[in-house]
């Protein structure tokens, strides 16, 4: 690959990780969800770069179209205050040891992944457009994609127990709440 | 492009979805760290399978099933901090201490 796209995907590497730190910086929660689009917005533009279209594109869909949407009806339906507010984050001790734990892990990874992959170039990979990634699914990975059908399925229904309130179980886990 | 490029990229990602899990009290935010430690799980892989150019394309299949059990425990997360939103009207996690041990009754 050209010099072109390293410097682009440097620029794109950057507005991630810098939106991703916002992310979970931030002192306003609707801020955070919109931090959130530009960063996985970003890891999409990467994914282009990286010649995986189709990967790209679900990434826009399903991250920044639905999984974006889902969080910022939780905060909706949490009542979530627009504006600045302090409790958002934990109190100083467990953050100092957040960001130590944080940055010792990313040492680390740093360290692993100079020592072992420096050098490395990525030349003309695979592209994944839809053709090539469909053909892919249907063929070698037909049995991972039926088994994750059975996944979404649970979670679905997961999500419509969890959710309903005359469920008898729910019911009485309200009436010990509402007695605390 | 230099392999090393998306994989420091991805450790960014992942330092930054770590620090927000571990520091932020909101639910909802600490659920968008785990997104971010996800992406970064997701670029790693896409990156490798460009740079093993294998004929299964295994990295970018395997970066839409994660995509996807995100998608789901996403979905269950959210559903799961509005049933206890719904029970006490605060999703502040440090105030979700039911299993905590008690002191006093540790000393008795």
């Amino acid at each position: 690959m050209n010099a072109a796209v390293t410097v682009v995907f440097a620029l794109l590497g950057v507005l991630a990780v810098g939106s991703a730190l916002l992310v979970v910086t931030t002192r306003q929660v609707v801020h955070a969800a919109l931090w959130l689009v530009v960063a996985l917005g970003a890891v999409a533009g990467c994914y282009l770069l990286l010649r995986a279209e189709f990967v790209a594109w679900v990434q826009v869909l399903v991250y920044v179209g639905a999984v974006v949407v889902l969080l910022l009806f939780a905060l909706m339906l949490t009542k979530a205050p627009i504006g600045v507010s302090e409790d958002l984050d934990a109190g100083l001790a467990q953050r100092v040891v957040a960001a130590m734990v944080a940055l010792a892990t990313g040492a680390l990874l740093v360290t692993v992944l100079v020592d072992g992959f420096s050098g490395e170039v990525i030349d003309q990979g695979a592209t994944g457009g839809a053709p090539a990634i469909g053909a892919s699914v249907f063929r070698s990975w037909v049995l991972p994609f039926e088994v994750l059908s059975v996944l979404l399925l649970a979670a679905l229904v997961g999500a419509i127990v969890l959710s309903r309130r005359d469920v008898p179980g729910a019911g009485a886990a309200d009436s010990v709440a509402g007695g605390r | 492009m230099p392999l090393l490029l998306p994989l420091l990229v991805a450790t960014g990602l992942f330092t930054a979805g770590l620090y927000g899990v571990l520091a932020r009290r909101n639910a909802v935010l600490v659920l968008m760290g785990v997104e971010l430690m996800l992406n970064a799980a997701n670029l790693m892989l896409v990156a490798f399978g460009a740079w093993l150019a294998d004929t299964l394309l295994a990295g970018q299949v395997l970066t839409l099933f994660v995509i996807t059990v995100a998608a789901a425990e996403v979905g269950l997360g959210l559903a799961i901090v509005l049933m206890v939103y719904r029970q006490r009207r605060s999703i502040a996690l440090d105030e979700m201490t039911d299993l905590h041990e008690s002191r006093t009754a540790g000393l008795s």
